[in-house]
């Protein structure tokens, strides 16, 4: 080796699922610098996961019989798992480990914060984030759960954690309250009880369940979520136990189909039966589905409308001219075909309704560059995209919150490049 | 696409080290005055690449090394089950699992889609590759 006769010249290391989320990300950080560093970024969709502190989750559990039968199982063969109805040999998102930051465990020597603050706090600054939203990740399942008053346990557990441990240490971080909708009732308690709280910036269904969002049991829900003028998002997900998806051999082939289709059938009930104009001022928000989806459904649900309006008498206008004021998030943006993508983002408006989301550190995650690169696109339309969007939606103050990014590049670790 | 992005200086060589000895590596990877580049040994060929990959930018030589997996069918059309490449090796980029043959540096399915080579070679048995200047 003759590496020290050359200045400035030095070998790195493999990234792996340990890797300082500073290193693996130090070309965003790049990126941020170059083109985005004096943007205001707003991540509405990340999932620290949750399943590292799924014991703490537990541990708050309100009622004894559940929290005991949670805190046997972590302690036995469930472990960071107690309770879900997650397939842990299913679990195929890192594609064989490829994928090192999916289900990640950097090591953190701070213990001056909690750790899910420190590790969050890395990706932020690392991609150039002033705010993230979180989502829990194990929790994405939880309506395909077959015992209901599971899921309203944990849905209380997790968040009252959110809200007592993680949103106060940073306000950088923000959270939707989760619904454990498959229990309208539950919802209304929790919409009550925390739907005011700083930091909870709306709510959120995860929207892997068979439930319909126009049945008569959510009209209360609905009415106070409005009330609190704060959005309602779906998020999407898969479920191989789904008959339709059961057919699927691969990953690829579920993760491209499941995660539009529920925010499909979703959306096609709120619209055919009219919510828009029963609750007009209620944002609708529709997360992880990418875009290429929203154009399909636009044509699809005006053509039927047209041939077939008395099956959806209470409409005023055509499903796609409620559909481009309905918010969306981007990530996974499909990238692959520049002309389609232009005119997906003409048709959505995404100028003022699409929300830039990273999904970090899910292995389909996007960085701000997945927008900033967009060629046809206006600076404009990129600030509002990144982070202007969801401030107007979330009304967030826009105020610098960020480190600068060639600050984080001097300061991270520098263990892996 | 993103485009790949490195400063185009003057060309300036340097020696890595006995070809003899860091073939038994498979792969090194360095950062030259902030440019990083994998190299890769294949048996006797080399290899070199821009450590950006041409997906979203990301830190491609840093991911795993694995075999290219092949869908296995028999005569009759019938699935043999997926199976390990014993020839094929694979680049993947850890950020999203983009995947890169060892020796051409391109996309299993889709070839326009590679990685941005970078001149190396052996000269009396030692490895030098040459950053900035024009691109290979």
């Amino acid at each position: 080796m003759t590496e020290n006769s050359i200045p400035n010249f030095r070998e790195i290391g493999e990234i792996t699922g340990s890797t300082d989320s500073r290193d693996v990300l130090a070309h965003a950080t790049r990126q941020a610098a170059r083109n985005f560093d004096d943007y205001l970024i707003v991540d509405v969709d990340a999932h620290v996961s949750e399943d590292h502190f799924w014991s703490e989750i537990i541990d708050l559990i309100d009622n004894d019989v559940l929290r005991q039968i949670g805190q046997h199982q972590v302690k036995g063969f469930g472990g960071q798992n107690a309770l879900l109805n997650i397939s842990p040999g299913l679990s195929l998102q890192s594609v064989g480990g490829r994928i090192g930051h999916q289900g990640r465990r950097e090591p953190v020597t701070d213990d001056s914060v909690h750790r899910f603050i420190s590790t969050a706090r890395r990706s932020m600054d690392a991609m150039g984030l002033d705010y993230q939203v979180v989502f829990p990740s194990a929790m994405l399942l939880l309506g395909m759960h077959p015992q209901d008053e599971i899921e309203v346990a944990l849905a209380k557990a997790f968040n009252r954690w959110m809200i007592e441990r993680i949103l106060p240490i940073d306000t950088r971080m923000k959270g939707l309250l989760y619904l454990p909708f498959n229990t309208p009732e539950a919802c209304e308690e929790l919409v009550a009880q925390y739907g005011a709280t700083e930091g909870i910036i709306g709510f959120t269904v995860c929207s892997t369940r068979n439930k319909p969002v126009h049945h008569d049991c959510y009209m209360r829900l609905y009415s106070m979520i409005q009330e609190l003028d704060k959005p309602l998002a779906f998020h999407s997900g898969y479920h191989w136990g789904d008959p339709s998806f059961a057919q699927l051999n691969r990953f690829l082939s579920m993760h491209a189909l499941s995660f539009t289709h529920y925010n499909q059938i979703h959306l096609t009930n709120w619209i055919v039966n009219a919510m828009p104009e029963r609750f007009p001022k209620l944002n609708m928000l529709w997360v992880e589905s990418g875009l290429a989806w929203i154009p399909f459904l636009m044509q699809r649900l005006d053509h039927e409308v047209l041939m077939r309006p008395s099956e959806a008498p209470g409409l005023k206008r055509l499903p796609s001219e409620y559909m481009r004021e309905m918010y969306y998030t981007s990530q996974p943006l499909e990238r692959t075909n520049m002309k389609l993508l232009e005119a997906t983002m003409e048709a959505m408006n995404a100028e003022t309704q699409l929300l830039y989301s990273s999904d970090w550190p899910h292995w389909d995650w996007d960085s701000p560059a997945t927008i900033s690169s967009l060629p046809f696109l206006t600076e404009q339309a990129k600030r509002n995209i990144l982070g202007l969007n969801a401030a107007r939606l979330f009304k967030l103050d826009t105020t610098r919150r960020k480190p600068l990014a060639e600050d984080v590049l001097s300061s991270r670790p520098k263990t892996a490049s | 696409m993103s485009a790949p992005e490195m400063a185009t200086t003057a060309s300036q060589q340097i020696v890595l080290g006995r070809h003899d000895e860091l073939k038994k590596r498979q792969r090194m990877v360095i950062d030259v005055d902030g440019v990083g580049i994998g190299i890769y040994f294949v048996g006797d060929e080399v290899r070199a690449y821009l450590n950006i990959c041409p997906h979203m930018g990301g830190p491609v030589c840093q991911g795993k090394i694995m075999p290219r997996t092949l869908e296995q069918v028999a005569d009759n059309g019938k699935s043999l089950g997926l199976g390990f490449s014993k020839e094929q090796l694979h680049i993947v980029c850890p950020w999203h699992g983009f995947e890169f043959d060892m020796l051409t540096g391109r996309h299993p399915i889709d070839p326009s889609v590679g990685l941005t080579p970078i001149p190396v070679q052996v000269t009396n048995g030692e490895v030098v590759v040459t950053v900035g200047g024009p691109r290979a």
